[in-house]
């Protein structure tokens, strides 16, 4: 019994320094020789002098800008620091009031916009940080944000299509538009 | 469903099986204790690690000391890792500065990640520190999977051995499992996850500016945003490996450091299954007889695509309750479409809905979208995966014991049909394995029913519900079905850090884990005493399609039998309600 105490004892120890210290280190120092970027956040500079991360989603709520995704982090949206979706249950009545407010919201400065809105427009991502929106929403702003920049439509809707992400390989994931990337470039416009 | 979902379904499962089949023969190699590739590296580390521990790799043990010193080890972790919660307020690599962890929580925790369930009452990002993460919970994800496969281990020898008093050595299983397979493919793993942007640092985290100021809840211009950093890569490495689950972050694999690309998705995905269905192909080549690892993983997989099935139609065709609101849910070139409540762009449905089947099908339980706003019948899929035991590839060593437990019931079955004496592999199966199997099965399925019972009906198991109705319902039967099987996956609207959570989910993990640990081994025990029967005319050959099907039907028809009336009270009547 003692000496399998013993053996327990010494083995956890060996086991916590090899998988707790050393593989996390080595992993470490690998990843900070080999893709320094991409271990430190991705982090990209915008416009001023500013830097984000290319990987976390930022808020918009202009109308001169792309919207994202709607967000459920507290207690601001695209909150970093923690991390979270809604949780809604799909015939919570709490879900249908939220998405009826964010497209009285959208409504609100694009009136008279007819189109179906797209869904991942109007419902809450996973992470609550995504970065991305499908081209389907993106091409549904281009009218306001035409207007909001008074500028042509086809010239906003000829950005949305050069920053569509097709498939990783072509297969992979879904298309996608990044909404920083993008506002970025019509920020950069004129 | 779309053309290009399918596609990259039959594709994940295409890489699956190339992948499984080399690492399956590799690993028979390890436990057989032949020499590999890695032997050079690994051997030097194995010996110094038994000189150090003065352990002696030669010297067997019977299952009763098996057991003990797989139990004590588990102990050991359960005890190392609370200690480092409440004392993390004062231990190195904590930028945040968090404070002890609650003892309930810390409880909760230590259960979770040594139980490898994984269920996580916290949020990464907002409760530990570095330190605590690396050598508390990492510590963790490695130890609990060596241990679910020495259990395995043990049983494949007890069925192998015949008159032999003894199963393997619990010390020697451990550290091969650890060092000749889990290191070297975490290590290879957490690199090409950094490649795609998942973090591995030591630093505190960044700070960055916003493009556009925004409006906090309380009226505040926030111009920032913090970009949490951590040592993620090499922890998310080994928990997808190690069907642990337990997300660096709280938001875990949906998080854009977590998961950054469809590619990091699909490495995720396949490390959930990679060695649990490559310890099917272990099995049949460490009994000298393919065939019968085969025919399990035909098991696996004939149960696994109908409910694949299920979850992704429901998920593809979107939200009801969104049908009279002018939103567009349909699938197109420019779109994934469907219910995209809780799930990321970049993933989209298809992505979510199978991570979803591999994440609860093997004992996994991270999650790349939010499985509390599934579709009722997409949310079923998953639930039921779990229910049925956490057998269809399971936890790593731990599915495939289980799996065998049914095996176990399905030639008994089949023996009483034909009055014959039951046997597999060569060993009679008798009253004492039958009873052992028996207990595996029923002791997950009654600590759900119960736990589930008691929660409904007491006041502090009902204000831990979100969202009302049957999928408040739902979200209890999801917890303590994801609790007792070892899972870890959540309808995370469930506010489960209570005392009351923490306390009943934590047991429910227990005696989800060990109770079944040790008849597993009594009966591996029991096995190697018995003489080996050579196949007769009367032996019901268990590698055959039959048979295969007459597993799934028994499996099945357990899984229904125990769970469907509490289905039929969640997602089934949430369903009906909302088709109405």
């Amino acid at each position: 019994m003692w000496q399998l105490i013993r053996t327990t004892v010494l083995l956890f120890a060996a086991m916590t320094f090899l998988t707790g210290i050393l593989y996390p280190l080595a992993v470490t120092g690998l990843a900070q020789t080999l893709l320094p970027w991409q271990a430190n956040g991705s982090l990209i500079k915008i416009n001023e002098g500013k830097t984000a991360s290319e990987l976390v989603g930022q808020p918009f709520r202009e109308p001169r800008h792309f919207w994202g995704r709607p967000s459920a982090t507290m207690p601001v949206a695209y909150n970093g620091a923690s991390s979270i979706g809604s949780n809604l249950g799909p015939s919570n009545p709490a879900l249908k009031e939220v998405v009826q407010k964010r497209i009285a919201s959208l409504l609100a400065i694009d009136r008279g916009n007819r189109l179906t809105i797209p869904v991942d427009l109007v419902t809450a991502s996973g992470s609550g940080l995504d970065p991305h929106i499908s081209p389907a929403a993106a091409f549904y702003q281009v009218p306001r944000v035409a207007k909001a920049r008074n500028i042509d439509d086809r010239k906003v809707a000829d950005l949305v299509r050069t920053h569509i992400r097709n498939r990783q390989f072509g297969i992979l994931g879904e298309p996608t538009v990044h909404v920083l990337y993008l506002n970025m470039a019509l920020d950069a416009m004129r | 469903m779309t053309a290009n979902g399918i596609l990259q379904i039959a594709l994940y499962f295409i890489v699956l099986i190339a992948a499984a089949v080399p690492l399956g023969r590799y690993m028979a190699r390890v436990y057989s204790g032949e020499p590999v590739f890695l032997s050079r590296l690994a051997g030097h580390m194995e010996r110094w690690i038994y000189r150090f521990c003065r352990i002696n790799g030669a010297q067997e043990m019977t299952w009763k000391t098996y057991a003990g010193g797989l139990f004590l080890f588990n102990l050991a972790g359960i005890i190392t890792l609370y200690l480092l919660q409440r004392l993390q307020g004062f231990l190195p690599l904590n930028p945040h500065g968090f404070p002890a962890v609650p003892p309930d929580l810390a409880f909760n925790t230590a259960v979770s990640f040594v139980t490898n369930t994984n269920w996580q009452a916290y949020g990464g990002e907002t409760t530990m520190s570095f330190f605590t993460q690396m050598t508390g919970l990492a510590v963790q994800n490695f130890a609990s999977a060596a241990s679910g496969m020495a259990v395995l281990m043990a049983f494949i020898r007890g069925v192998k051995r015949t008159l032999s008093q003894t199963i393997g050595n619990v010390w020697v299983d451990l550290t091969r499992s650890v060092i000749y397979i889990l290191l070297p493919l975490s290590l290879i793993m957490a690199l090409l996850l950094v490649s795609q942007g998942v973090v591995q640092t030591l630093e505190s985290p960044a700070r960055v500016q916003l493009l556009e100021n925004t409006m906090d809840e309380g009226g505040h211009t926030v111009s920032g945003q913090e970009i949490p950093l951590g040592p993620a890569a090499s922890q998310v490495a080994i928990k997808q490996l190690g069907t642990n689950g337990g997300g660096f972050f709280n938001a875990n694999s949906a998080h854009p450091l977590e998961n950054p690309t469809p590619l990091s998705n699909f490495m995720e995905m396949l490390a959930i299954l990679l060695i649990p269905a490559a310890l099917c192909i272990t099995f049949g080549r460490m009994l000298k007889d393919s065939k019968q690892g085969w025919a399990l993983l035909a098991a696996m997989m004939v149960i696994l695509i109908p409910l694949l099935g299920v979850c992704l139609f429901n998920e593809q065709a979107g939200n009801i309750s969104f049908w009279q609101m002018n939103i567009d849910q349909t699938a197109s070139s420019l779109q994934s479409g469907g219910n995209m409540e809780g799930k990321e762009v970049r993933l989209g449905v298809a992505n979510s809905a199978l991570w979803a089947i591999v994440t609860t099908a093997a004992s996994n339980g991270s999650v790349n979208a939010m499985h509390d706003s599934f579709t009722p019948l997409g949310g079923l899929a998953p639930l039921l995966l779990m229910q049925l035991g956490e057998i269809i590839f399971g936890g790593v060593g731990s599915g495939l014991y289980g799996m065998l437990m049914f095996v176990l019931i399905t030639v008994f079955v089949a023996g009483l049909m034909v009055g014959r004496t039951p046997e597999y592999l060569g060993k009679k199966i008798e009253a004492f394995e039958v009873k052992m199997a028996s207990l595996v099965i029923l002791i997950p399925a009654t600590v759900v029913l119960i736990g589930t019972a008691i929660a409904v009906v007491i006041n502090p198991g009902l204000v831990g519900i979100s969202n009302a109705g049957p999928h408040g319902f739902s979200e209890l039967l999801y917890a303590f079905s994801s609790a007792a099987n070892n899972n870890g996956s959540a309808f995370a609207g469930l506010n489960a850090n209570t005392i009351f959570y923490n306390a009943t989910l934590g047991c429910s993990m227990l005696i989800g884990r060990f109770c079944l640990m040790i008849p597993v081994l009594a009966a591996a025990g029991s096995l190697a005493r018995k003489k080996h029967v050579p196949a007769g005319a009367g032996t019901l050959p268990t590698h055959t399609p039959l048979f295969v099907l007459f597993l799934v039907a028994v499996i099945m028809l357990v899984g229904a039998l125990t769970f469907i009336p509490a289905l039929a009270l969640g997602p089934i009547a949430e369903h009906l309600t909302w088709i109405r």
